[in-house]
C-alpha cells in the first residue's frame, strides 16, 4: 500500500473518515480508499527478432526492402511505401554523441538507480539511438565524442538492455 | 480547395487562481474559469451551443472531464468532448472549438481548460509526466523525465551556439518578475540569477529554477461567429490564424540534433509558419507584427528556443535577445509578461487557454488594471501570439489573436 493509502487507513481508524489535513494549507483532503496498482504489458510479436538479438548481444535496426528506409526503434511496417517486408540489420555499435543529460530528479520507479546519463548518438548506419551513457566522470563527456553501443545487463533487475560507453 | 470559413471572435475569457488547489474538486475549479468567462461575455451557460474541455488527466480521479464539467457548469444537454494534446491540450481545445464555429456547425462554443494535478502526490505526477514521450523505447529502460527531454535540447543548443546557464537563468528572472504582478500566478515572488544558479540540478544542465511548477488551475474562452459576436461585445478579439504540427515521439528521431545551425523544435517552426501564412506575417521579421506573446516556457530553454522557432530572431541569437532584455515589456517583443508557465504555473490542460486569457486582456488593454500598468503591453499593431507546446515538441500550436477583423 502507498504512503497515502496508509494515511487513509489511519484517518479512518481515528476519525471514521479518510480525511486528512494538508500540512501546508491546513485544508481537509479526502483520500480515495480505492488504490490502483498500475503495470502495463505490450505486444512484441511483430519484432521478436529485436529481443532475440539482445540475447545474442546484437542490436537490430530494420530497413525496408523496397524503399531502403531505415528504422530505429525497429518497425516492420513502412509508411513510406506501404510495404511490410524488412531486412533486419545488426548495428555495428559505432556512434557519435549528439547530446546528453544527467538525470538527478528521477521517476519514482527509477529511485533505486544512481544518477544516470542519457544520450543520443548518430550511428554509423544512419539512424540515431537514445540510451544510457556509461561514464565514470561526466566531465569526460565531449560534444561529438565517439561512443560504442552494446548490450548490457541492467542490475539489480538483471534484464538485458543496451547502453553507450566511450571508446 | 478550402471551404469558406467564418470569422471567429473571442467574446469572453476567464481563469482561476493557479497553484495547489486542495480547496476544490475538478468541476468546481472548472467553474471558476467558466463562470468568469460567462460574466465577461454577459451570457449564461444555456447560451453555449458546445463545450470543449481540455484536460490531460492521468493524475486526477475523474475519467470523464467533459461530462462532469458540462453538468457542474450548466451546459447540459449540449454536445461536449474532451481534447488532449499533452501540455498543448487547451490550445487544441480552442482549435477544435474554432473549427466548430468557423464551419457553421455552431454559432457559439465554450472552451474550458482544466487540470487537477495535485489529486496525486508529486512523485506520481513527476513519474507520469516523464512518461510523456515514447513509453517503451525511451522511458521503460532509460527513465527519461520531462526536464530530461528538454535538457537534451538544452545541451544540443549549448554545444552548437555557446549558450550559458546564466542566460537561461535570466529568462526565469524575467518571468518571476512579471508573475509578482499577476494576481492569479502561482509564484508571486521575485528571484535573481543567483537563486537559479544556486538551485540544484534536476536534469543537467537544467536546475530547479529553470523548471515550471506542478499546478492546479483552469481557464476558459468563449468563441462566437461574427454575427453573434457583434451582439455580445464591442471589443471582439479575433482569431486570425491557427497553426498546428506534430513532432516525432522518439527524441532520437529529431534530425535537428544533426544540423549544426539548428537547435529548436521543428514542429513549432511548422506551426508558426502555418499560422503566419493565414495571418500574413513574414516569418523572418515576425517580432514586428506582434505587441505581445505568450510562449511555452515549461523550462527556460523552451522559451529560448521559442524565440528562434517563431522567427523573433535568427538561429543562435536567442541568448543575445535575453542579454539585451528585448523580451521585457518595452523591448523588441514582450514575452510571457504574465509570468509564463515558469512562474504563473503550468496546469497542463489549462495552460493554452490561459495564454488566450492573458493575451485577450492585453489586446483589450485591460491587463494593466488586472495586474499592473508595468505589465500592460503597448498595443499598436493589435496582434498577439500564443505558442503552446505539448510534450517536447510532440504537439505544437500557434494561435494568433487580432483586433482587426480577419478575412478568412
Amino acid at each position: 500500500m502507498s504512503e497515502l493509502g496508509e494515511t487513509a487507513k489511519k484517518c479512518i481508524t481515528e476519525k471514521g473518515l479518510p480525511i486528512m489535513e494538508d500540512e501546508k494549507s491546513k485544508l481537509p483532503i479526502y483520500i480515495s480508499v480505492r488504490e490502483l496498482p498500475l503495470r502495463f504489458q505490450f505486444g512484441i510479436a511483430k519484432i521478436p527478432k529485436f529481443f532475440e538479438g539482445l540475447k545474442e548481444g546484437k542490436i537490430y535496426m530494420t530497413k525496408c526492402k523496397k524503399c531502403g528506409e531505415r528504422y530505429f526503434p525497429p518497425q516492420t511496417d513502412c509508411p513510406k511505401c506501404l510495404e511490410s517486408d524488412m531486412d533486419w540489420i545488426p548495428l555495428s555499435g559505432e556512434g557519435e554523441l549528439l547530446t546528453c543529460t544527467m538525470i538527478f530528479v528521477k521517476p519514482s520507479t527509477y529511485a533505486h538507480y544512481k544518477d544516470y546519463i542519457v544520450g543520443i548518438a548518430q550511428m554509423k548506419e544512419g539512424i540515431k539511438v537514445l540510451a544510457w551513457l556509461n561514464v565514470d566522470d561526466p566531465k569526460k563527456i565531449k560534444p561529438k565524442m565517439k561512443v560504442q553501443l552494446k548490450t548490457v545487463k541492467r542490475e539489480p533487475e538483471g534484464f538485458i538492455t543496451y547502453e553507450f560507453s566511450p571508446i | 480547395m478550402v471551404a469558406k470559413l467564418r470569422n471567429v471572435a473571442i467574446v469572453g475569457v476567464g481563469q482561476s487562481k493557479f497553484g495547489n488547489r486542495y480547496d476544490v474538486r475538478i468541476d468546481e475549479l472548472a467553474w471558476e474559469a467558466a463562470g468568469e468567462a460567462l460574466k465577461d461575455a454577459n451570457l449564461s451557460a444555456k447560451d453555449m451551443e458546445f463545450l470543449v474541455v481540455g484536460c490531460a488527466g492521468g493524475w486526477s480521479a475523474e475519467a470523464l472531464p467533459a461530462a462532469i464539467c458540462s453538468e457542474y457548469c450548466g451546459t447540459l444537454p449540449k454536445g461536449s468532448m474532451r481534447v488532449e494534446a499533452a501540455c498543448a491540450t487547451s490550445s487544441a481545445a480552442v482549435a477544435a472549438a474554432y473549427n466548430f464555429v468557423a464551419s457553421g456547425y455552431v454559432d457559439i462554443a465554450l472552451v474550458i481548460g482544466v487540470e487537477k494535478m495535485y489529486e496525486s502526490p508529486s512523485p506520481v505526477q513527476i513519474e507520469l509526466i516523464g512518461r510523456a514521450g515514447n513509453f517503451f523505447w525511451e522511458f521503460e529502460n532509460f527513465g527519461m523525465t520531462f526536464p530530461g527531454y528538454y535538457a537534451l535540447h538544452a545541451t544540443s543548443y549549448m554545444w552548437k551556439h555557446g549558450l550559458k546557464e546564466e542566460d537561461l537563468a535570466e529568462i526565469a528572472v524575467k518571468n518571476h518578475h512579471y508573475a509578482v504582478m499577476n494576481p492569479k500566478a502561482q509564484f508571486r515572488k521575485a528571484i535573481t540569477v543567483e537563486t537559479v544558479m544556486q538551485s540544484r540540478y534536476v536534469a543537467w544542465p537544467l536546475k530547479l529554477f529553470d523548471c515550471c511548477p506542478l499546478t492546479d488551475g483552469s481557464s476558459a474562452v468563449i468563441l462566437a461567429s461574427e454575427n453573434v459576436a457583434k451582439k455580445i461585445t464591442d471589443t471582439p478579439v479575433w482569431i486570425s490564424g491557427i497553426g498546428c504540427a506534430t513532432g516525432t515521439i522518439n527524441l532520437s528521431k529529431r534530425d535537428m540534433f544533426l544540423k549544426l545551425e539548428y537547435s529548436g523544435l521543428e514542429s513549432a517552426v511548422e506551426a508558426a509558419k502555418q499560422a503566419y501564412k493565414r495571418t500574413g506575417v513574414d516569418y523572418d521579421n515576425a517580432a514586428k507584427y506582434f505587441d505581445v506573446a505568450c510562449v511555452h516556457d515549461c523550462f527556460t530553454i523552451a522559451e529560448l528556443m521559442a524565440y528562434e522557432d517563431l522567427g523573433f530572431c535568427k538561429r543562435g541569437e536567442g541568448p543575445k535577445l535575453v542579454r539585451e532584455k528585448q523580451t521585457y515589456n518595452g523591448g523588441l517583443i514582450p514575452v510571457n509578461i504574465d509570468g509564463g508557465l515558469k512562474a504563473k504555473g503550468h496546469p497542463i490542460g489549462a495552460t493554452g487557454s490561459s495564454m488566450i486569457y492573458s493575451l485577450t486582456k492585453q489586446l483589450r488593454q485591460e491587463y494593466g488594471k488586472y495586474a499592473s500598468p508595468e505589465a500592460q503591453a503597448n498595443i499598436k499593431n493589435g496582434k498577439a501570439l500564443a505558442h503552446n507546446i505539448g510534450g517536447t515538441g510532440h504537439y505544437a500550436y500557434v494561435t494568433i489573436l487580432s483586433l482587426e477583423k480577419p478575412n478568412v
